[in-house]
């Protein structure tokens, strides 16, 4: 039995419906993930497990009970806020200890409780400052501390990185992940960043208008996108208009107009004349000045139009004979040698089979 | 930095020489006046006395002695105390729900609310008063009402106008917008994630309310608590017009003092004193406050 389930929720805002028959369920010690564009209906998902918001149909079940009518202060599930919503009034132990007490739990396990929290997230010592006394990383800390403190079964943060600078952000997910591996509560996540999402869940639920488009590994979500928004949505990715010509056993044979007909990895059912995209990671483009293709490989002769100097990598947009532009990531490995191409260069750019997939509208 | 120096004090200088020409220098020659003896025929009397300077400057402290000899007087302060203590109370009371009902009501109605609040400045405030010897005389459908209903459970009738509650009522009355504006300034700025988060760790409506709402609204109480104590307790005009011979307050005093006995040095003593015991008062609350907050 999984410890949250979500039966066809729907929730409309007057015409629109902001979660439109929602299902799905998170198993009990799992990182899961909810990730979308703004207003694809993931914070409104999130706010009907806390309990803020009610469906306008379908059910939420909590380890077996339905929630679904049940208040947001007798449900055994805690947010982290964006905003963190800290108690200014309050120091860092008395927010920590808020839940505690609100539960009646004796002073001095209060006390002790409190110090625990404090150490699992490295807070030791700061328990009488004031949250306007701490930093950005110290008051996210802090929010996951108090909602972790009397241990719900379900732990719903709703971006708390957002506020965040890149460098801190890669440090908060570290930790996130070990301390949701050393307290083993269920983590909910909602973001709208996919890297994040990416780095730090089990399993990620793509939601885009009201509706989930993929539930999978972050490997497979990006591996395998099942469709043209979770393709673009997650990562980057040349889409290209095709339409299958045939089916040849582990290939199908794509046309792209005015560009001429190429391979992809065969897809879900397809069949000849069906219109759709060709999904390819720009970091399966190879490029070059003279390239030797294989049999397994497309091949397309272009111009550099633009590049993007990201340090690690260089991103190459390759303009092909149609006007179609690719994007080539290739990465600066070997030092001073960062610049291979400049634009208006005429190039030539190849990818295996299995790299570019058939995706049907 | 003499230029910016020199800005400082332009935009300084006005109010500042308001303050001293009609605050400051008033308050010093009231200082002085309560160590003067009264003229004969009111006034002060001539502050050298003696004919041709034989005598020195004629400085008394006269004045204090009878204050602190006379208990009518410490009496006089003490009801005047309880008076503005209950005015505060009962405007707290009032204004509180009146002020979050404002600000938790959606954004486009709560400048009309607060327009409602305020609209009572808008006419003469002897104007509203005597309409409350209207509301509260014998003759009132309200006092009626009243009566009648204390009346079911074998009560009454009361007596209302020209009675200490009467005082109460138009003290309330008065002074209520000034509870209302700075409490609402502080809940309307409350971050409604904060009721979220507590609400989500298991707090509920009540627990919201007194581990959140009202600690975070302390300032505004404090200062509205200031705005309706102090003027409540040197005021002489609702006492006057409401409070009949039996509900006068300090205020109406030292009034008396200055118009109708003519003794101006007495008067002084009063007003100083009040003065000193109304920020005497707003000390102990300030660092009172500060205590209750660590």
């Amino acid at each position: 039995m999984a410890l949250l389930e979500i039966r066809n929720v729907i929730r409309r805002f007057g015409d629109f419906a902001a979660v439109d028959n929602v299902s799905l369920s998170i198993e009990a010690g799992e990182f899961f993930c909810l990730l979308g564009p703004s207003g694809c209906g993931k914070t409104t998902l999130l706010r009907m497990v806390a309990g803020f918001d009610a469906p306008d149909g379908g059910s939420i079940w909590l380890d077996g009970n339905d929630v679904t009518g049940i208040p947001p202060e007798s449900r055994n599930v805690h947010t982290v806020f964006q905003s963190y919503a800290l108690f200014p009034h309050m120091s860092v132990a008395q927010n920590i200890a808020f839940p505690l007490r609100m539960a009646k739990v004796p002073a001095q396990e209060v006390t002790r409780r409190v110090d625990e929290a404090l150490e699992d997230v490295s807070l030791t010592g700061m328990s009488a400052r004031y949250p306007n006394e701490l930093s950005g990383g110290q008051r996210q800390r802090v929010a996951v501390a108090r909602a972790l403190v009397n241990r719900p079964a379900l732990l719903l943060l709703d971006e708390p990185l957002a506020a965040l600078d890149a460098k801190l952000k890669e440090r908060m997910q570290l930790e996130l992940i070990g301390l949701q591996k050393e307290v083993g509560i269920t983590f909910v996540y909602v973001t709208h960043d996919q890297q994040e999402a990416l780095a730090l869940a089990h399993r990620i639920a793509v939601m885009n208008q009201g509706r989930i488009e993929q539930l999978d590994e972050p490997s497979k979500l990006y591996g395998f996108p099942r469709n043209r928004f979770v393709a673009d949505f997650i990562g980057t990715c040349n889409i290209l208009e095709a339409e299958v010509v045939r089916e040849a056993g582990q290939r199908t044979r794509l046309n792209i107009a005015e560009l001429g007909e190429v391979d992809a990895l065969a897809g879900e059912a397809t069949r000849p004349g069906q219109r759709g995209v060709l999904a390819l990671r720009p970091e399966q483009v190879v490029i070059g000045t003279q390239l030797a293709p294989g049999p397994d490989e497309n091949h397309f002769a272009g111009r550099v139009f633009d590049f993007l100097y990201l340090g690690d990598v260089t991103l190459y947009v390759v303009e092909l004979a149609n006007g179609t532009r690719i994007e080539a990531m290739l990465p600066n490995s070997a030092p001073g040698r960062a610049k291979f191409f400049e634009p208006g260069d005429a190039v030539q750019i190849s990818w295996r089979y299995d790299a570019g997939r058939f995706l049907a509208d | 930095m003499p230029s910016g120096r020199f800005h400082k004090w332009v935009i300084s200088g006005p109010p500042l020489a308001y303050l001293l020409i009609f605050f400051a220098i008033p308050t010093l020659i009231m200082v002085v006046a309560s160590f003067r003896q009264p003229g004969p025929y009111g006034g002060l009397a001539p502050l050298l006395s003696g004919a041709q300077g034989s005598a020195g400057v004629a400085l008394t402290a006269e004045n204090y002695a009878r204050f602190f000899t006379n208990f009518l007087y410490t009496e006089l302060f003490l009801k005047s105390l309880w008076y503005a203590l209950i005015t505060t109370a009962g405007c707290l009371l009032l204004a509180y729900p009146l002020a979050l009902l404002i600000a938790r009501s959606p954004k486009s109605q709560r400048d009309l609310l607060v327009l409602l609040v305020i609209l009572p400045f808008w006419s003469n405030f002897l104007i509203r008063v005597y309409a409350w010897i209207i509301i509260l005389g014998p003759q009132s459908v309200f006092v009626g009402a009243f009566n009648w209903s204390i009346g079911l459970f074998g009560l009454g009738p009361v007596r209302l106008l020209y009675t200490p509650a009467a005082v109460v009522i138009g003290l309330i009355y008065v002074h209520l917008p000034f509870m209302v504006l700075p409490l609402y300034a502080n809940l309307e700025k409350h971050d409604p994630a904060l009721l979220d988060a507590a609400q989500d760790l298991g707090a509920g409506a009540w627990q919201r309310f007194w581990r959140v709402t009202f600690p975070l609204s302390l300032p505004g109480v404090y200062a509205g608590a200031a705005l309706v104590f102090i003027p409540a307790f040197g005021i002489f005009a609702i006492p006057d017009l409401l409070g009949g011979t039996g509900g006068a307050m300090i205020g109406n005093i030292i009034k008396q003092q200055f118009l109708d006995s003519r003794d101006w040095p007495f008067g002084s003593v009063l007003s100083i004193v009040l003065t000193v015991v109304a920020i005497g008062l707003a000390g102990v609350a300030a660092w009172f406050a500060r205590r209750v907050r660590q």
